[in-house]
């Protein structure tokens, strides 16, 4: 094997990684970079977990009455799945791996804000999953992921209280990276680096801050309320002694509707930076990009009550609720065409983090899309509660965050690691979770639209070849998952260096050595340009 | 103490002056960094607003559904407690904005750290009467739900969840007066060590910000809780 000037440049030289060894110097760092690798062990962790839950919830949905565990066991796996999917893997996911390792280089700074929260955030995720991690131990919890009331504060006879603590904690973890990269992006940016500038990541990124900094806390103080009641038996939210089941319905969706958006726009942050680099074009309609991801994050607040239409809520403010929802399609609808504008004429190469950014579209188009039957009053009555709520959430949490997620991963694995991954590989494995992916979940929008409900634990037989099929597409889904998991591991070890630049891209984090040396860049770096200012992007008009 | 690069530097400095002890790694000058954190905090109280602002909001649905028994409720409340405890919060801020104007001109060590631990004592104060005077009294009353809780009066449930709500704000407030307390014994520490100056306050300054929005959570609290129904 020939070793290139790229590959001694990256052993001799001091970098993040190299500059001190030993588990202290990892645990107690305050670099932006370490602690985002930090979160990515953990969540990687996390999703295996969560994962595991939703391989038996499959098996079992492979025979009618279903194949392996009671129903009491189902609910706990599904509750189990939920749980750990959202709040400790996907509302972490972007933000605290990619955002902590982009965001400061991005805007050109050595750190974040507040490096000591930072690692402090991390901390406290890892406490609160540890309760939740307890809680899959000893017994687990029935509740669903959305612990509705009455069933979580007085009936259900499972560990609701340690699964709240565990997300009440966490919740504190995103609270804090948000408010560092709300400081982060509005002080420390380089020189030159107006706001119009900036990457359209770090507008996403800036958008996701405002909502877990405005949102998390309203769910933090519904759940110590739940928990209030669970422990007193005080009335909150018990109609016998006056409360009101619904308004915690309405607390938790306050938070958990704007969390879709916490978990897909930093996803379509990253979409926009993959279409701009593999299509060698600045990104059409920048301005409308940025602030579609502050429209969506405001917009966000105003639809909780979507997922309350047949719960008893006012028919007017169910009207209200509908229209906010639709209202909401029209900034998702303008990324959607501004991608698809930027592809036109570019120089497009269809490598492993296009092919991700590529199916994020068109899976966030169909979840989108589907979001929208679910937004009509009328339909959603037969809809609410099925199978068909599930696909669609599911088109938007894993076809949208996660594809985000594995594409960003995939294009700055290079410069976290200074090492290239097996390309081939890498394209193979984003085909097969494209292909699992939709084999797993389109089925699940016919069987909503057919009737069968979610979180049973048994379906009628006319329903098992859907399910079939679903399964099937989950075990394709599973394998794709794990051959990323292993060619990366390989690569840290064994991948040719990657050099600073390997996919040409452009962007402030692109013009230093990979992996990065601690400070980021050796010179404060002083931007002259804007984004994605590639070379076939139309050259300006000289002035008159 | 970090090794100073040249970059890092403004450009009005040279490598051979060394940046300022409190200056941290990620920031050019004092003055950057003291923005940052003051942005920070005020980030921060957005959350803490919304964090009360569930509370509130609840609170306000519930009385506004049972207003008779919240009247009731709040008419077993000792309101000349509440009262002085409004002036008691109402004083310490303005000693916490003596203290940082001090510290900001450079007044002597000292004087700082007697207008910290004035508003030290008012904060314990204001815990005293809460806990000692008017809980005990309330558990006398058998006021608390969930522990001791017996009402015979009309809309007894509407008490009890009047009294929940009572309970509860005035706990998280009180727990957020007793983490501003241990912040401002840390920074009379700190001012003692002689870590401030007129150029360099901004520990103080943020955390009379925290101290100030404790206040203000108060004045919203107490006539929502103990001047409904005119008295």
């Amino acid at each position: 094997m020939s070793v290139d000037v790229a590959e001694l440049s990256s052993r001799s030289r001091v970098h993040y990684l190299n500059e001190s060894y030993g588990v202290k110097s990892w645990l107690l760092t305050t670099d932006h970079k370490r602690i985002a690798l930090l979160y990515l062990v953990s969540i990687t962790f996390m999703f295996l977990v969560g994962a595991a839950a939703a391989a038996l919830m499959r098996i079992q949905l492979l025979e009618p009455n279903g194949a392996i565990v009671q129903p009491e066991t189902y609910n706990k796996l599904f509750s189990i799945h939920g749980i750990i999917m959202v709040f400790f893997f996907l509302i972490p996911s972007i933000p605290a791996v990619l955002g902590n390792f982009l965001v400061p280089m991005m805007i050109g700074a050595r750190d974040v804000a507040f490096p000591k929260l930072n690692l402090l955030s991390w901390y406290i995720y890892v406490v609160g999953s540890l309760f939740t991690l307890y809680c899959v131990i000893f017994g687990g919890v029935d509740t669903g992921w959305t612990f509705y009331t009455p069933f979580s504060s007085t009936y259900s006879n499972t560990h609701v209280l340690a699964a709240a603590l565990g997300i009440f904690i966490t919740g504190f973890s995103s609270i804090l990276t948000g408010l560092n990269f709300i400081v982060t992006i509005h002080r420390m940016r380089a020189p030159g680096m107006t706001w119009f500038r900036l990457p359209l990541f770090i507008w996403s990124i800036y958008a996701t801050s405002v909502i877990f900094v405005l949102g998390t806390p309203v769910l933090a103080i519904t759940l110590v309320l739940l928990t209030l009641e669970r422990v007193l038996h005080v009335g909150i939210f018990d109609p016998a002694l006056g409360g009101d089941p619904l308004l915690f319905q309405d607390l938790f969706w306050f938070y958990s509707h704007p969390a879709v958006y916490i978990m897909v726009l930093p996803a379509m942050g990253v979409v926009s930076e993959l279409v701009a680099a593999y299509s060698r074009k600045r990104i059409y309609g920048y301005s409308f990009v940025a602030f579609s991801s502050l429209s969506i994050a405001f917009i966000s607040f105003l639809v909780w009550g979507h997922h309350m239409f047949v719960s008893g809520q006012s028919i007017y403010a169910g009207l209200v609720f509908s229209f906010m929802s639709f209202l909401v399609a029209i900034p998702s609808a303008i990324k959607v065409f501004n991608w698809t504008a930027t592809l036109y004429k570019g120089s497009i190469s269809y490598d492993a983090p296009m092919l991700y950014a590529l199916g994020f579209i068109g899976l966030f188009t169909m979840g989108g899309l589907t979001g929208l039957f679910l937004a009509s009053l009328a339909t959603d009555v037969h809809l609410n509660g099925t199978y068909f709520i599930v696909a669609h959430f599911h088109y938007i949490m894993v076809g949208g965050a996660v594809m985000g997620f594995m594409g960003g991963i995939h294009f700055w694995w290079p410069k976290i690691t200074g090492r290239l991954y097996p390309d081939k590989w890498a394209r193979l494995a984003a085909l097969i979770i494209f292909a699992g992916f939709n084999l797993t979940f389109f089925p699940q929008f016919m069987l909503g639209y057919l009737g069968m409900p979610r979180r049973y634990a048994v379906y009628p037989a006319q329903f098992q070849v859907l399910n079939v099929m679903s399964t099937a597409g989950a075990t394709i889904l599973g394998i794709g998952y794990m051959i990323p998991l292993i060619y990366l591991i390989w690569s840290i070890r064994y991948g040719p260096a990657a050099g600073p630049n390997p996919w040409r891209a452009k962007g402030l984090e692109w013009q230093t050595p990979s992996p990065p040396p601690k400070e980021n860049f050796d010179e404060t770096p002083i931007v002259t340009e804007e984004a994605y200012a590639y070379a076939t992007s139309p050259p300006e008009r000289p002035r008159a | 103490m970090p090794p100073v690069r040249r970059s890092a530097l403004g450009p009005e400095m040279t490598a051979t002056e060394t940046r300022p002890r409190a200056l941290e790694e990620q920031f050019e000058s004092l003055d950057a960094q003291h923005d940052a954190r003051k942005l920070g905090m005020w980030i921060f109280l957005a959350t803490e607003v919304m964090f009360f602002g569930g509370l509130f909001m609840t609170y306000t649905i519930y009385r506004e559904l049972y207003l008779p028994g919240f009247e009731q409720g709040s008419h077993l409340l000792e309101v000349r407690w509440g009262a002085l405890n409004t002036g008691v919060l109402i004083l310490s801020s303005l000693t916490m904005a003596l203290a940082v104007r001090s510290a900001q001109v450079a007044a002597r060590r000292f004087i700082t750290i007697g207008l910290l631990g004035i508003t030290m004592l008012l904060g314990t104060a204001f815990l005293a009467i809460k806990f000692l005077l008017e809980w005990r009294h309330d558990y006398a009353q058998h006021l608390v739900p969930g522990i001791n809780f017996a009402y015979a009066g009309p809309y007894a449930a509407h008490v009890q969840l009047f009294f929940c709500f009572y309970f509860f704000m005035t706990a998280l407030h009180a727990l957020h007066l007793i983490i501003g307390i241990g912040i401002l014994a840390v920074l009379a520490f700190l001012t003692w060590r002689g870590r401030f100056s007129d150029q360099y306050y901004s520990p103080l300054e943020v955390a009379a910000l925290y101290w100030h929005f404790v206040d203000i959570v108060w004045i919203f609290l107490f006539p929502l809780l103990y001047l409904i129904g005119g008295r």
